[in-house]
């Protein structure tokens, strides 16, 4: 008798309490892609010395493309600790999203950019202080799952419709790259699916859900073990070019500037090769 | 200016009427906002694009198959909930909730590892010759899931408000259990099922997140409306805001006419 009074009671109970659950998670997923400080970053903000003086110092934000999450914040880090005063902080999304945000007059102090495309709509818009500066290159690998069960070898295998593969949509970048190389070789890939960012085809493979995926070589170097790479000549058909500039509506130029210039230096080079990337 | 009437039966503190519309532009402003940014002029070819039209009849059909999945297994299991007492009741009520608050990812990632090739269910369905990746088959199970709490809890809801006295009356009448269930339960609460029905069709229509993760994204095939929205801002925001405003359309036409059909039968039930 009483049963149904009291979970009568828990059932609202349950959804408060789920309800908390959710607010939670969505919480939590908003704090993942918001702008985050570098990792282990404690440093006084000195952005009002900043701009007068030549030697680095005081805070910068800098907008990168979300391929380039693990290196930057990687290099954001080495750059802090080389240059005492020092904070620089990084907002990574799809790089479209980023100009959209900086044309919307995001506070960014540089904008590194998966491709040149969207870095001349801020050229255009006469939002880049200076020319920007090539720093890296990424070109197509092949990803399969570990073990690559169903044998993939070549770019021409992907044409087989018994090879489940998995391409990124024309419409972004990484798709884009897939119909040139596709028309470079007179290879039509069978995809049974054309996701619509790099990490959802990432995420297919890994799953084991798709045979093969194309994907930069950066991704199949920081998917670590949870898939395979396989390498191909033609890929060079297609070699994607990331620039980076300082925007003119910086307050710090100087500090700016000498991130760009550790970026193209040899520490930077050096951790951007480690990641997969190639020279510019 | 159409003045509320400050005093009646039906009459609320002006304070909390004004609180009322400040949620209400909450709701509406951003509508308004997106209405305002569609390009009029390129509206119609950008909506008959072969994507475009691809996309919405995907979405129709898969939401249609989603939803009647739902009626199929919800009404079942919220007479469960609703008339029958078993030990570990809460539990299961609060299992099948939990696609209500998971984020649709999430619940994408939990039926890949179901219905994946690399799934639980990898042997079963491979002896029987069952491939459903990538399928529009995935689409369909995709928005059956996070659409069936919406159908369970308000027709649940509407069972324990109708009660069960004209059930038992009926039985001592001698009506057999799917007598009773045909002929008295069901009319009692088919406000509520038709409700629930429509809130389960427009949560299918705008499921993303379980599609993208679990059925890919293939013209034709799996990429429903909100994919292909997604996809489009990439490169063309005025097809995807477009495409937007005929989902919302759909989504408030199907509302508006359940409702209205819902009110016919008599008001009441249900989340709506």
């Amino acid at each position: 008798m009483t049963r149904t009074k009291a979970s009568g009671r828990s059932i609202r109970n349950l959804s408060a309490l789920v309800l908390a659950a959710a607010v939670v998670t969505g919480a939590a997923a908003c704090a993942g892609t918001s702008a985050e400080p570098a990792a282990g970053t404690s440093a006084p903000d000195a952005s009002a010395s900043a701009t007068a003086t030549t030697a680095p110092a005081g805070t910068i934000t800098v907008f990168a493309a979300a391929s380039l999450k693990a290196t930057f914040t990687k290099l954001g880090t080495d750059f802090e600790a080389a240059n005492p005063g020092t904070t620089v902080t990084f907002s990574f999304a799809g790089s479209s999203d980023l100009v959209t945000q900086i044309t919307g007059g995001a506070p960014a102090d540089v904008f590194a950019s998966a491709d040149t495309k969207n870095m001349t709509k801020l050229t255009a818009a006469t939002l880049v202080s200076g020319t920007p500066v090539d720093f890296a290159t990424n070109i197509l690998e092949i990803a399969t799952p570990p073990g690559n069960p169903a044998g993939v070898k070549s770019f021409q295998d992907l044409a087989n419709p018994d090879i489940t593969t998995v391409i990124c949509a024309p419409a972004v970048p990484c798709g884009a790259a897939t119909v040139t190389v596709e028309q470079a070789t007179g290879v039509t890939i069978p995809a049974v699916s054309e996701e619509s960012a790099v990490t959802d085809v990432l995420g297919k493979v890994s799953s084991g859900e798709a045979d093969a995926g194309l994907v930069y070589a950066t991704d199949v170097q920081g998917a670590g073990s949870t898939v395979e790479g396989v390498p191909f000549a033609e890929s060079s058909a297609a070699v994607n070019t990331y620039p980076i500039a300082a925007l003119s509506a910086t307050k710090s130029p100087g500090l700016a500037q000498a991130f760009i210039d550790y970026v193209t230096g040899a520490d930077g080079q050096a951790v951007l090769t480690t990641a997969g990337f190639g020279k510019p | 200016m159409p003045r509320i009437a400050p005093s009646g039966p039906g009459s609320v503190p002006r304070w909390v009427l004004a609180i009322a519309i400040i949620g209400a532009l909450f709701v509406v402003l951003p509508l308004v906002a997106m209405v305002v940014r569609v390009n009029w002029g390129e509206f119609i070819p950008l909506i008959t694009s072969e994507s475009s039209v691809d996309a919405l009849l995907l979405s129709l059909r898969t939401s249609a198959a989603a939803t009647a999945l739902c009626i199929v297994f919800g009404v079942p299991m919220a007479l469960v909930l609703a008339r029958t007492s078993f030990p570990g009741q809460r539990i299961a009520r609060s299992l099948v909730l939990l696609p209500l608050v998971l984020p649709p990812v999430v619940g994408g990632i939990a039926l890949l590892y179901t219905f994946g090739r690399q799934g639980l269910l990898r042997e079963p369905m491979n002896v029987l010759g069952i491939q459903i990746a990538f399928s529009t088959t995935a689409v369909i199970l995709a928005q059956t899931f996070v659409a069936l709490p919406f159908l369970v809890l308000s027709l649940e809801g509407a069972l324990r408000t109708v009660g069960t006295r004209y059930e038992a009356v009926a039985a001592t009448l001698g009506a057999g259990p799917t007598t009773v269930l045909r002929r008295i339960t069901l009319p009692l609460v088919l406000p509520a099922l038709v409700s629930g029905s429509v809130l389960s069709f427009a949560r299918a229509l705008g499921e993303f997140g379980a599609t993208l993760t679990f059925a890919g994204s293939l013209q034709g095939v799996t990429r429903t409306l909100p994919l292909e929205i997604y996809l489009q801002r990439e490169t063309d925001p005025d097809t995807a805001v477009a495409l937007a405003l005929v989902l919302v359309a759909v989504a408030v036409l199907v509302v508006g006419l359940a409702h209205q059909a819902g009110s016919r039968t008599r008001a009441g039930g249900g989340l709506l």
